[in-house]
């Protein structure tokens, strides 16, 4: 099938384009460093995490027992950014807030990747009748929007931060397999792929030694979406009441906290969260953008709709090769 | 082509029988057992092994699977728990509301999107296609439910132009289209994250268009800039749009789930939603699988339409 449309990733790693030479032999850590949005992105992200797991260090404040005589009030001397119905400073539930975001976010965007790449890798190796089997079993869970599945696994068990973990973890990897599967279905043609078959390389070793390295580049990109979609994720559930049960706080506990009082015009429980939690989302978005953009060969133009096709990529399948 | 649709369809009802095993095992997996959950607690043993023999819920696992696949092919769907009608009665009654905002807030979509990715396109890399960029990735990485909460604050409490739920009465489609200064705001909160897509997908496919020779041949023959833009620029860049329209399915759902749960909109989200707070599997399943389906529909007749209306896989793929 002749691919028409521009050669982005995604369409490059349905497999029907050539790579054209380039490859992801782009995505190297220098062309990383050099790149303005990766290092804005970058930059954002360590200011948010020094301030959500070091800022505890230097700001301390009463986050255990409420004080009915402090609820609601506003930015002042002794709170900077007020406080919450509970009466707790909001400056330091912000931080603590943060940490269960962002330890989630790194978690699964690092665990989904990983399951993704094993999947894909493997079923673009395997290739054929296996292979067609594998993928209609991506298709069928891209399929179902994320968050119905989200809720009705939710109702069934108990949350803590450890199961929110594991089940976007879960629900995320469909997308990274697609992806990584059609890399290895370009791999496995290029010279270096054929040149291992013929000097008799298994096929085990050449998925561990070739196409696993070489698919490094396309798992930048998905982690780092994927830490942005399941903050956001958690912070839906958290909004839907279906997260985990109170002391657990995340900034979209926050958010709903101070939306909730958003009649009453307490707008400092509503600004701090929702900052932090856009510029989060937004920081991990840009650098995996910046990434796709680096590894389709500099190409202008961003990924907001091509990384639609990324994650919610169903059963288009028009690029396929006929391998 | 003939033989491409061919292909297509046979992936397409290979993931519709996975979307089934899907909602089959959820269904499966739920705690506590069926019985008790439509007998009650005091159900005696004998009364639950009546019913797990009537429902077919004693036999193998897989002759359960393909009576479940014959009732679902029969459109039986199951019995809602709480609401006690089958669950095909209340997704049809609400499926056509559904088409209403999906539709008119992709309409919307497309309506803002389209003119804005061929404006920054034009202008790419300058001041107004950044400004335009960063507003849309703002708006497209804050959450929908305090896009809903902010837009209900200023154009519901502060001024009183829209209102903020629907009337619990209204069922029919006339009545909710009657019903606009509640229906804008739920078609509004939708249409904001997909703007995003379209306007960001149709403007990289644009300044591929524009960096083109057929553009650069358009330019040299005298045609205006204005009838190059319409003839040539946005007609290709149209195309692949189609793509997206239908990819982009799920990802509306899960955001008319949020949008009808805070509107109070009478569509399959919020039947979702509630039945989801009442543990009510059947409906929760059945909803999936109808929304699972649809996506898999919609994205076989994008792909079907776009290799219909691009010639060169119409006729390339002979």
């Amino acid at each position: 099938m002749a691919a028409t449309s521009a050669t982005s990733l995604e369409e490059a790693a349905e497999g029907g384009v050539a790579q054209g030479g380039r490859g992801p032999s782009g995505l190297t850590l220098r062309a990383f460093l050099r790149n303005r949005r990766t290092m804005s992105g970058v930059g954002i992200v360590v200011a948010l995490c020094l301030f959500c797991f070091a800022g505890p260090l230097f700001y301390h404040a009463n986050l255990v027992s409420v004080n009915l005589n402090l609820i609601n009030e506003p930015p002042g001397p002794g709170h900077p950014l007020g406080t919450d119905e509970f009466g707790f400073d909001i400056l330091a539930r912000l931080m603590q807030g943060g940490q269960s975001s962002l330890e989630l976010g790194f978690a699964v965007g690092i665990l989904g990747t990983v399951l993704g790449l094993l999947y894909g890798a493997i079923s673009g190796v395997i290739g054929g009748f296996g292979d067609a089997i594998l993928m209609r079993i991506v298709d069928s869970l891209l399929a179902v929007p994320t968050l119905l599945l989200l809720i009705i696994v939710s109702s069934m068990f108990s949350l803590n931060l450890f199961v929110i973990i594991v089940i976007l973890s879960v629900l995320s990897w469909p997308a990274v397999a697609r992806l990584v599967r059609g890399q290895v279905l370009t791999l496995r043609t290029r010279e270096f792929a054929q040149a291992a078959t013929a000097m008799g390389a298994s096929k085990r070793w050449i998925l561990i030694k070739h196409m696993v390295p070489n698919t490094f580049g396309i798992c930048v990109v998905t982690s780092a979406f994927g830490v942005a979609d399941s903050i956001y994720a958690l912070s839906v559930l958290s909004f839907l009441g279906i997260g985990p049960p109170p002391p657990f706080a995340d900034w979209g506990t926050l958010l709903t906290n101070g939306v909730n009082n958003l009649f009453n015009g307490y707008w400092w429980q509503v600004y701090p969260p929702m900052i932090t939690l856009i510029l989060v989302v937004l920081a991990f978005r840009q650098i995996g953008d910046a990434m796709n953009d680096i590894a389709s060969g500099g190409q202008t133009g961003r990924i907001y709709a091509r990384r639609r096709r990324l994650g919610f990529l169903s059963v288009g399948t028009r690029f396929e090769t006929q391998g | 082509m003939t033989w491409y649709i061919i292909r297509r369809l046979g992936q397409a009802l290979a993931v519709v029988v996975g979307v089934m095993l899907m909602t089959f095992i959820l269904l499966h997996i739920e705690p506590g057992n069926t019985a008790k959950a439509v007998l009650g607690l005091k159900a005696t043993p004998a009364r639950i092994a009546i019913f797990d023999h009537t429902y077919g819920l004693d036999k193998p696992i897989y002759q359960q699977f393909i009576i479940y696949i014959d009732q679902v092919l029969h459109g039986n769907l199951g019995i809602s728990y709480q609401l006690q009608q089958p669950v095909t009665t209340l997704i049809s009654q609400r499926l056509p509301r559904d088409a209403v905002l999906l539709g008119l807030s992709t309409l919307l979509a497309l309506i803002i999107g389209i003119p804005t990715g061929i404006y920054q396109a034009v202008n790419h890399n300058q001041f107004a296609d950044d400004a335009l960029a960063g507003t849309w990735f703002t708006l497209y990485s804050a959450p929908d439910f305090l896009e809903a909460f902010l837009l209900i604050a200023l154009l519901c409490v502060q001024f009183h132009v829209f209102y903020a739920t629907f009337n619990g009465g209204i069922t029919t489609v006339g009545g909710l289209l009657a019903d606009w200064r509640a229906l804008i705001l739920p078609v509004a909160v939708l249409s904001i994250n997909s703007v995003a897509g379209f306007s960001q997908y149709v403007r990289t496919q644009a300044i591929q268009s524009l960096a083109s020779d057929y553009v650069r041949t358009a330019r040299a023959k005298g045609l205006s800039r204005r009838l190059v833009l319409y003839r040539h620029v946005l007609r290709n860049s149209l195309l692949p749009v189609i793509t997206i329209l239908g990819l982009s399915f799920p990802s509306i759902v899960a955001g008319a789930l949020i949008a009808e749960s805070i509107f109070n909109f009478p569509g399959m989200g919020l039947l979702f939603w509630q039945s989801a707070l009442e543990h009510d599997y059947p409906v929760m399943l059945g909803a999936t699988l109808v929304i699972g389906v649809a996506t898999v529909i919609g994205s076989l007749l994008a792909d079907i339409a776009y290799g219909m209306l691009d010639p060169r896989i119409r006729y390339g793929s002979n």
